[in-house]
C-alpha cells in the first residue's frame, strides 16, 4: 500500500526523460499519479482537485522541469505546498477568558472523551489548573468514563450530581470553575451527527453559555471523504476554532487533515497518537504532509525510536554490551522496545527509499516473529535466560514445550541471539543508538 | 482563503449530485464525461479508486444509454456485488451457546452494537450473556453493564485491567452451565496494526476455542461507516489474526456512505450482517444488498 509516490515519480520521470524535457503536456502524466496518491490517502475528492491544479500552477512556475533531479524537486514543490496549506507552523492554543473554556465536540466516537484527558493531562503539565466536564449524558457511562480519566491524571473532574441537562451542568460547572480558581475549563460534549440539528442546536446553546476561548472539533484520522462535510457542519453550526486529528497511531494515510483544513480554513492544532491520556501531540504540517503522500518521514521514525528507547536504557544496554553482559533478559527487553515503536512494516516504511527496496526484493517483516520470540523466551528460567550457555537439548525440549514452538524454533533463537551479540560487538564503537541496525529483520 | 469559498461552492454541487441522486450528475456530456462522473459519485463514497474505475470500466454495453440507464445498470453492478455477501447471521439449530466474538478499532460502535444485538436476540426469545472483554478502556465495563439492563441480560465482568481472556471464559462456562443461547463478548478497541494487541485477541478467541471447540462461531468485525481507505487494512488484518466471519456497518445515519465496504466484499467476501443506524437500541438492521447500493450512489 505504501509504495511511496516518490518511487513511482522516479520512474514516471525517468520514462519522459528519454522523450526529452518535461513538458506542461507530459507533467500531466506525473500529476495523475499525485493526485491517485491523495485520493488513496482519502483526501477528499474536490479537495484534492483544488490542491492539484495549485500545484500545477506552483511547479509551472518554479522551472522544476529544467532542473536535473526533476522528480526530487517535484516532490518537493507537491510536499512543500501541502505542508504549508496544512498550516505553516504549529498552532498554540488561545486562553481567553476567566477562566478560558475549551470545548470539544465531534462525531460519535472520534475520541472526545479521551481528548478532554490528554489536554488536561499535557495543560496540567505546562503547570495549568484544569477542571474537566462531563457534558455528554447521552452515551451510556460516558460521565464516569471521564471521571475515571480524571481521577488517573489527577485533575479535578466536575460532579454531575444527578443533572439532567447539559446545559445546566455547564452553567453550574462555570460558576464552581470561577469559585474555585480553575485556569482552564475543559468540556467534553456528547457526540453527534452533524445533521442532528436538535444536537446541533444543542451544541449552540452550550456554547453560547461558555463563549469558550477554544472550539475544537475532535475528528478520527481514518475518516474518509466525509471529512469535509463533518468539518463544514461543525463549523457553521458553532465556529470552529481548531481541529484534533485523533488515532494516528493507525496506518491510515490520513488525508482527513488536509480535507478539513482546506474545507474550513482552520488549524490542526494536536493529534492523538494513542489510547492513553499521554497520547497527545503537536501538529506537525510537514510530517502530516509527508504522511499523506506516503513519504518516508525520518523524522517520525527517530523521534519514535527515541521515544521507546528511552536514552537511560539506551546507555545501560551499551553499557552491557561493552562489557559483554547481554543476556537473552536483555534480549526480550530489546524486542519489547522495538514493539513499543508500532509495527514493524510502519516503522520501515518510514525509511525513504524502503517501499522500493521491499518491493524489489518482496522483503516481508514477520510481525508475529516478535511475538514468538517473547514466547520463548518467557518459556525459559531466569537462569537460562541469564547464561544461555547452559541451555542443553533437554533444556531446549523443555522450553519447546512451554512456549508452542518446535525445538528447531527455539534453536534458531539462540542462534540469533548469538549472532546479535556478535554483530553488537562489532558495533560497539558506533554506540547502541543506531537501532536499525539491529532489527532482527 | 479564497480556496475555501471556491471550495464550497463546488462541494454544494457533489453534495447535490449525491443527495439528488445520481443522475443529477449526469448532465448532457459524452459517454466518457458521464463515466467519469460515475467514477466521481463512486470514489466520493468512499469506494476507493481503483474499485470505482473497475466497476465504472465493467458498464460497457446491454443498456439504454441515457441518464436512467446508466445509473440504473451501475445500482445493478453494485447490488449485485453486494449480494454476494448478503448472508444474515442465522444461529443454527443446536448450537448452545452460540458464541459471538465482536471486534473492531476504536470508537467504531462495538459496544453498542453488542447491546443492540443483545436486545434483538432476547426479543426472538434467546436467552443472552455478555461478556465485558474490554478491561482496558475507563468505564468501558459499566457502559457494556447500561445495555445488558436494556436488553435484560446478565454482564459477565472482572475489574478494570483485568485478563480480558479470564472474562472469555468465565462467560462461556456460565452460559454452558446454564444453558444460555447467545453469549456475546466485547473486546477492546484496537487497532489492526499493534500486534500485540492482535496477539491479545488470538488468546481470547484461544480460550474460548478449548471450552467449546466450535467456538466462536463468529467473529464480527464492526466497520464505522465515516472510514475510509484504511477500513481494508481494518479487515484484512483481523481476519488474518483471527478470521472475520461476519461485518456490522455503523454509523449508517450519518453522511457517509460506507462505500469502502465495497471493495472489502470483493477482495475479502466477508458476509455483512447488520448496518447500525443511529445510537439507539432498535437502530440496528440486517444488510440489504439493493438497498445499500440503492443508498451509495
Ligand atoms: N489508538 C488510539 N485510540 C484512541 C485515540 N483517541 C481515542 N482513542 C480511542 O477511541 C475510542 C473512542 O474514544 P472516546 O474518547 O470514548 O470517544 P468519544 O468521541 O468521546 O466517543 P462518544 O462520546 O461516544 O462520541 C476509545 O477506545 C479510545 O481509547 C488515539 O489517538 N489513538
Ligand atoms: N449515529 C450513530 N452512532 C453510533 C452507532 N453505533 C454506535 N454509535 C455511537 O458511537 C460511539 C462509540 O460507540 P461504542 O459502542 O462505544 O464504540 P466501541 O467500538 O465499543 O468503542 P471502544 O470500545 O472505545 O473501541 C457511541 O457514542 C455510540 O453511541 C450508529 O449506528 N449510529
Ligand atoms: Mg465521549
Ligand atoms: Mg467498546
Amino acid at each position: 500500500m505504501f509504495d511511496g509516490l516518490s518511487e513511482k515519480l522516479r520512474g514516471i520521470i525517468k520514462d519522459l526523460k528519454g522523450h526529452g524535457t518535461l513538458s506542461e503536456a507530459n507533467i500531466e502524466s506525473v500529476l495523475k499519479e499525485v493526485r491517485l496518491a491523495l485520493l488513496e490517502a482519502d483526501v477528499n475528492f474536490t479537495v484534492v482537485k483544488e490542491f492539484i491544479s495549485r500545484v500545477k500552477g506552483k511547479a509551472l512556475g518554479q522551472d522544476v522541469l529544467l532542473s536535473v533531479t526533476p522528480a526530487q524537486q517535484f516532490i518537493k514543490v507537491v510536499r512543500d505546498e501541502l505542508a504549508a496549506t496544512l498550516g505553516e507552523t504549529a498552532s498554540e492554543l488561545e486562553f481567553k477568558g476567566r477562566p478560558p473554556v475549551i470545548m470539544l465536540a465531534g462525531l460519535q466516537g472520534s475520541g472526545k472523551t479521551t481528548t478532554t484527558a490528554k489536554l488536561a493531562r499535557l495543560l496540567k503539565g505546562k503547570g495549568r489548573n484544569p477542571y474537566v466536564v462531563p457534558a455528554d449524558l447521552a452515551r451510556p457511562a460516558a460521565v464516569l468514563q471521564l471521571q475515571k480519566l480524571s481521577e488517573e491524571i489527577k485533575v479535578d473532574c466536575f460532579d454531575v450530581a444527578g443533572r439532567k441537562d447539559p446545559v445546566d451542568i455547564c452553567t453550574e460547572a462555570l460558576r464552581v470553575a470561577k469559585i474555585k480558581g480553575y485556569d482552564t475549563v475543559l468540556v467534553d460534549t456528547a457526540g453527534r451527527l452533524h445533521i442532528d440539528a436538535a444536537l446541533m442546536d444543542e451544541l449552540k446553546g452550550l456554547k453560547e453559555i461558555l463563549s469558550p476561548s477554544e472550539v475544537l472539533l475532535v475528528a478520527d484520522s481514518m475518516t474518509g471523504q466525509d471529512a469535509v462535510r463533518t468539518a463544514q457542519g461543525f463549523d457553521e453550526a458553532i465556529g470552529l476554532t481548531g481541529v484534533i486529528l485523533t488515532k494516528l497511531d493507525s496506518d491510515a494515510r490520513g488525508g482527513a487533515a488536509l480535507s478539513m483544513r482546506i474545507s474550513t480554513g482552520k488549524p490542526i492544532k494536536f493529534i492523538g497518537v494513542s489510547e492513553k491520556t499521554d497520547g497527545l501531540e503537536v501538529f506537525h504540517p510537514d510530517r502530516m504532509a509527508g504522511r499523506i503522500l506516503g513519504m518516508g518521514d525520518v523524522l517520525t521514525l527517530v523521534e519514535k525510536a527515541q521515544a521507546a528507547i528511552e536514552e537511560k536504557d539506551a546507555r545501560e544496554l551499551e553499557k552491557k554490551i561493552k562489557k559483554d553482559t547481554f543476556t537473552l533478559d536483555d534480549f526480550r527487553e530489546h524486542l519489547g522496545q522495538i514493539k513499543r515503536m508500532g509495527s514493524l512494516d510502519s516503522i520501515l516504511s518510514m525509511i525513504p527509499g524502503f517501499g522500493a527496496l521491499k518491493k524489489a526484493k518482496g522483503l516481508k517483516v514477520d510481525e508475529k516473529e516478535i511475538s514468538r520470540i517473547e514466547a520463548i523466551i518467557n518459556s525459559m528460567t531466569a537462569k537460562e535466560r541469564k547464561t544461555p550457555g547452559i541451555l542443553n537439548a533437554g533444556r531446549r525440549a523443555r522450553i519447546a514445550r512451554g512456549s508452542g514452538r518446535t525445538v528447531q524454533d527455539v534453536n534458531r533463537l539462540v542462534k540469533q541471539y548469538g549472532q546479535m551479540r556478535d554483530m553488537m560487538k562489532r558495533f560497539k564503537k558506533g554506540g547502541m543508538r543506531s537501532l536499525k541496525n539491529i532489527l532482527p529483520v | 482563503m479564497n480556496l475555501t469559498a471556491r471550495l464550497k461552492a463546488r462541494l454544494a454541487r457533489t453534495h447535490n449530485a449525491i443527495m439528488g441522486g445520481i443522475e443529477s450528475v449526469l448532465g448532457m456530456g459524452t459517454r466518457k464525461e458521464s463515466l467519469e462522473r460515475l467514477e466521481e459519485a463512486l470514489i466520493t463514497a468512499d469506494v476507493g479508486v481503483k474499485t470505482s474505475s473497475e466497476i465504472v470500466g465493467a458498464l460497457k454495453e446491454g443498456f439504454k444509454w441515457d441518464k436512467e440507464g446508466l445509473s440504473e445498470r451501475l445500482r445493478a453492478s453494485i447490488s449485485g456485488l453486494l449480494k454476494e455477501v448478503e448472508s444474515p447471521l442465522v444461529i443454527p439449530p443446536g448450537v448452545v451457546p452460540f458464541v459471538i466474538m465482536v471486534l473492531g478499532v476504536n470508537g467504531v460502535g462495538k459496544t453498542t452494537t453488542i447491546g443492540k444485538l443483545a436486545s434483538r436476540f432476547s426479543s426472538m426469545g434467546k436467552s443472552v450473556i455478555l461478556g465485558a472483554g474490554d478491561t482496558f478502556r475507563a468505564a468501558a465495563i459499566e457502559q457494556l453493564e447500561i445495555w445488558g439492563e436494556r436488553a435484560g441480560c446478565p454482564v459477565i465482568k472482572h475489574s478494570h485491567g483485568g485478563d480480558p481472556g479470564a472474562v472469555a471464559f468465565d462467560a462461556v462456562k456460565s452460559a454452558v452451565a446454564k444453558k444460555t443461547d447467545v453469549v456475546i463478548l466485547d473486546t477492546a478497541g484496537r487497532l489492526h496494526t499493534k500486534v500485540n494487541l492482535m496477539e491479545e485477541l488470538k488468546k481470547i478467541k484461544k480460550v474460548v476455542n478449548r471450552e467449546i471447540p466450535s467456538a466462536p462461531h463468529e467473529n464480527l468485525l464492526v466497520v464505522d461507516a465515516s472510514t475510509g481507505q484504511n477500513a481494508l487494512n481494518q479487515a484484512k488484518l483481523f481476519n488474518e489474526y483471527v478470521g472475520v466471519t461476519g461485518i456490522v456497518i455503523t454509523k449508517l445515519d450519518g453522511t457517509a456512505k460506507g462505500g469502502i465496504i465495497v471493495p472489502i466484499a470483493r477482495e475479502l467476501k466477508i458476509p455483512i450482517r447488520f448496518i447500525g443506524v443511529g445510537e439507539g437500541v432498535d437502530d440496528l438492521k440486517e444488510f440489504n444488498a439493493g438497498e445499500f447500493a440503492d443508498a451509495l450512489i
